[in-house]
């Protein structure tokens, strides 16, 4: 467990960001971002809305790239090796391979509109999977804790499942392509309680085996399913806009026990936000 | 839960032989992706250009026997004195006739679904009634038009007449209107119906002073694309007995008529070089109305999504 | 709040008609009651003599007057059936239905008399598929490039212009496929049918032995007419390219972009994306816009009258002059037919035949899209 986050033990890293900045167009969206997020743990991101979080999030498996009008600045290293490279480099690194190794989960559950055992293999064979195909899917959706639930109907369509099922399909995607780190990018904003309950006690289950980042709006399930929390907020900036900024980052009962920052103080016991 | 029954050698050795289990063979996927691109831009390239080579076909046949006189002749056996000056009055007699009809049937229509009835089995009965109309092809429209009005009303609406033209038509276009109107009234928040009704205003007062201004440029875009779709209509006016030579000019809505549509169809179908030339002539003026026509309705519709 | 006293004044003054429906009647009492109460005298209540009774007599009038126009749809539709139906029903009392159907020529101006409609079917058959055939892969295509390759710019350009290709009139396209694509075709054709010399130093192959020296290789390739059905499918194709291409479009614009994350996050390249979760996703209305496409290149009238010629030949020889439905419609009303002929009556079987194949598609199309129609929040 790291306690100092001054100065984290590099070889436990799954990801570490150096001075991330993030602009859309000329805008600068979020600035001075280090921190490290260790292997088999989970890492939640709160804060305000527009502060930047998500964004961050999206930086990790280079989402971003899709937004034609977003740039971003700093070092993200992925297991040692730089996911934004420069120059000659850059050439050659290819996000598409990346994205195979960091999954993630949106805030919408958004199955495809195909079978649920379609949803789960396609992404795997577009990878290249050389194993048994049946066994992987029933493995995923076992992982993902929702093959008792679906076993008898894996020809139906992923869309005639219910929001928090579907999600779980979503999860089970992810992890079928075997990846090293899962994204969630406020996963049950659009669950009701219990899918949400569900979903976090699988998320304590997947991180035996996986690193979790997950961004949410909720405190409370931060603080049931993190290890540690990084609090963004958002500051005015001259020029009219906002720009989001990292406030603290440190295991998450320091967070809602005893941080640093008064700001963190603030929001985690509810005077803002 | 069950996934306890992955054990941790499992999970372990998953890890392990996760890269040599998928192959990405990302180059490989790569040039399909390029071939694809390729194919959509190829694809998009040659539907453009095909249509500009008719643009650019019809501009070079036309142009030399456009002019003053051209616009100002009627039909004649002999192509150097032929003009479409009776063809641009039948046309403008039968435009005029299909928008006084049809602007307000069609927009009555979709007042009527779309603010006056509810969601009842006659709605829908109606809604259903539209959308198959949408699909049938105009010449049945033309039979229609023939038994209806050519035929049973012929003695009030004067048989092969500009009338019998303007009514087929309208019920031609009349889908096109309701369902522009529609949706035109469904963009409308309902925060201004509401409003409305809260000073104690009835459905009609809140739908003529707050609903319909709101609306209106999205009507009048659906009217114009659908009167532009009229005015190149040929094969229901054919149908209904409109002549393809007429030397004199229609004085009255019960007058035999013919349009621009059926001069240029006249034209192409004869064999001399000369006529085509003056089909293409005439083309370029048919065009010309109707890219004014869609100009205005897209300039309409930008500023109403501008406005939103 | 008011007395009750005044609740009567208000009332006895005849404001509110008490033959108003009920909830109209508590909404219009709790205003007059809201007004009262900023001005509490009840001489103001003077001011305010709005006329409820005339307003909603113009409100049904209008509502009655409305309700008759939508009912001109349902009569066109009744219109049109009828008169198919009726003219059809005299047809078949002279010539019968399996006449109609067996027949393998289509005569009926001739003496000979023949109503083999497979005849105009066919036609109709390989100028649309033609047709499809051109416009499906263009059309959807293109949609694809508009909607997932071209920039924001070129998007907002190319698809107004594409509605406005859209609604290009078909006797423009006609004349396009007979006199500029039909003689193009044709040189093309000639060009690959000139015989082709050998030349004297391939003698050592073995089969110019058999052949004198100012032999001619000839490729066996047809001679295009200069009515014919490949020209008019092929620009009947271009002419509903526009409209495949804008409603596929308008259906692939609309796919939420979640779902194109959810694809890239799995480390999916961009055509994995649109072939695998896009489309499919589009589907529904895709199939919507061919169909409706089908329907129009089967009901199509100037292109194929112009261009695919006036002779009735059974048969699916894209090189040789055919008659369409629509075409024989437009020969016997452009001919002085009278009413009530036969050949007057031959033009209402054609066209229930007609209507009935565009009916067919239509359910389809309706059917199709309540069916597999994706729903996203």
């Amino acid at each position: 467990m790291l306690q100092d986050t001054s100065s984290p033990a590099v070889s436990s890293a799954a990801i570490s960001v150096e001075k991330l900045n993030v602009y859309y167009g000329s805008n600068l969206a979020v600035r001075d971002v280090y921190l490290d997020i260790p292997r088999n743990q989970i890492a939640a991101f709160i804060g305000p809305s527009g502060c930047g979080k998500s964004t961050v999030l999206r930086c990790f498996n280079r989402m971003n790239d899709l937004i034609a009008s977003a740039r971003v600045e700093g070092t993200i290293r992925f297991e040692g090796m730089d996911i934004y490279p420069t120059g000659e480099a850059a050439k050659n690194f290819d996000p598409v391979e990346l994205r195979r190794r960091i999954g993630m989960v949106f805030q919408k559950p958004n199955p495809f509109p195909k079978s649920i055992y379609e949803n789960i293999a396609w992404g795997a064979r577009i990878n290249g999977y050389r194993g048994d195909m049946d066994e992987l899917v029933e493995r995923s959706l076992r992982g993902a804790a929702i093959w008792d639930e679906v076993k008898d109907k894996l020809k139906e369509s992923g869309l005639a499942l219910s929001g928090g099922q579907q999600q779980r399909l979503c999860i089970a995607r992810a992890i079928a392509i075997e990846p090293e780190v899962i994204l969630m990018d406020e996963p049950c904003a659009a669950l009701d309680p219990i899918s949400t309950l569900k979903i976090e006690e699988l998320m304590a289950q997947l991180k035996e085996k996986f690193t979790i980042v997950i961004v949410t709006h909720n405190m409370q399930q931060a603080s049931r399913v993190s290890d540690r929390t990084a609090f963004y907020n958002a500051e005015a900036t001259d020029a009219g806009g906002k720009v989001g900024y990292l406030v603290e980052y440190d295991d998450t009962e320091v967070i809602f026990g005893n941080p640093k920052e008064e700001y963190t103080r603030d929001y985690v016991s509810g005077r803002f936000g | 839960m069950t996934f306890e029954s992955i054990t941790d050698a499992q999970a372990e050795s998953n890890l392990v032989a996760a890269e040599a289990k998928f192959q990405p063979n990302l180059a490989g996927r790569y040039r399909l992706d390029a071939i694809f691109k390729a194919a959509t831009i190829a694809a998009t390239t040659i539907a453009i250009a095909v249509l500009a080579w008719l643009m650019f076909d019809v501009l070079i046949s036309g142009v030399g026997s456009l002019d003053r006189s051209f616009l100002t002749s009627f039909p004649s056996r002999r192509p150097e004195q032929a003009g479409i000056l009776s063809a641009l009055a039948g046309t403008g007699w039968v435009m005029f006739l299909v928008a006084v009809f049809s602007f307000p049937i069609g927009v009555g229509s979709g007042l009527f679904l779309e603010e006056f009835s509810g969601d009842n089995w006659f709605a829908r009965f109606i809604e259903i009634n539209i959308s198959n109309l949408a699909g049938v092809p105009s010449i049945i429209y033309g039979l229609l038009g023939l038994t209806a009005f050519v035929i049973i009303l012929g003695d009030w609406t004067g048989g092969r007449s500009i009338l019998t033209g303007a009514l087929t038509l309208t019920l031609l276009i009349l889908p096109i209107i309701i369902v522009a109107t529609r949706e035109a009234l469904r963009a409308v928040p309902d925060s201004i119906r509401q409003a409305g009704y809260a000073l104690g205003a009835n459905s009609w007062q809140v739908i003529w002073s707050h609903t319909l201004p709101t609306a209106f440029p999205g009507i009048l875009t659906g009217v114009i694309l659908a009167l532009s779709r009229a005015i190149g209509e040929t094969a229901p006016l054919i149908t209904i007995g409109a002549l393809t030579f007429i030397p004199f000019l229609p004085e009255g809505p019960l007058d035999p008529f013919t349009v621009l549509p059926i001069q240029i169809y006249n034209w192409v179908s004869r064999p001399q070089k000369d006529f085509h030339d003056l089909a293409a002539s005439g083309i370029i003026v048919l065009l010309v109305v109707l890219l004014v026509m869609n100009s205005f309705a897209i300039f309409l519709r930008s500023r109403f999504q501008k406005a939103r | 709040m008011l007395p009750a006293a005044a609740i009567e004044d208000i009332r006895g003054k005849g404001f509110i008609s008490c033959r108003s429906p009920p909830i109209l009647n508590r909404k219009l009492l709790l205003l007059q009651l809201l007004m009262s109460a900023e001005t509490p005298s009840s001489k103001n209540v003077h001011l305010w003599q709005a006329n409820y009774e005339s307003a909603k007599t113009l409100e049904t009038i209008i509502r009655v007057l409305c309700g008759f126009f939508a009912v001109i749809s349902i009569a066109t539709t009744a219109g049109i059936i009828g008169t198919l139906i009726f003219e059809t029903i005299e047809f078949f009392q002279e010539v019968p239905l399996w006449q109609f159907l067996t027949d393998t020529r289509w005569t009926p101006l001739f003496a000979s008399k023949q109503f083999g409609i497979f005849v105009l079917m066919s036609a109709t058959l390989l100028t649309s598929t033609i047709a499809i055939l051109v416009a499906v892969p263009l059309g959807l295509l293109s949609a694809i490039f508009l909607s997932e390759y071209a920039s924001t710019t070129m998007r907002k350009t190319l698809k107004p212009l594409l509605e406005v290709l859209a609604g290009i009139p078909s006797v423009v396209f006609g004349y396009f496929a007979l006199l500029t694509v039909t003689p193009f075709l044709q040189e093309i054709f000639d060009f690959v049918r000139t015989p082709i010399p050998i030349p004297a130093w391939l003698d050592f192959l073995p089969f110019t032995q058999y052949y004198e020296p100012d032999f001619f290789l000839e490729l066996p390739f047809p001679y295009l007419e200069g009515f014919n059905a490949l020209s008019a499918g092929l620009v009947l194709g271009i002419s509903i390219t526009p409209l495949v291409a804008s409603l596929s479009e308008d259906a692939i614009y609309s796919v939420p972009q979640g779902l194109r994350d959810g694809a890239y996050a799995l480390g999916a390249t961009k055509r994995e994306t649109i072939l695998a979760v896009v489309i499919p996703a589009a589907l529904s209305g895709i199939v919507a816009s061919i169909i409706l496409a089908i329907s129009r290149a089967v009901g199509e009238t100037m292109i194929v009258t112009l261009a695919a010629g006036q002779n009735p030949n059974l048969g699916f020889n894209p090189f040789v002059p055919v008659m369409t439905m629509t075409a024989y419609i437009v020969q016997v009303s452009l001919g002085d037919t009278a009413v009530g002929t036969l050949p007057y009556k031959t033009i209402f079987a054609v066209g229930m035949t007609l209507f009935l194949m565009t009916l067919t598609l239509n359910i389809f199309s309706f059917w199709f899209v309540r069916r597999f129609r994706e729903r996203y929040e």
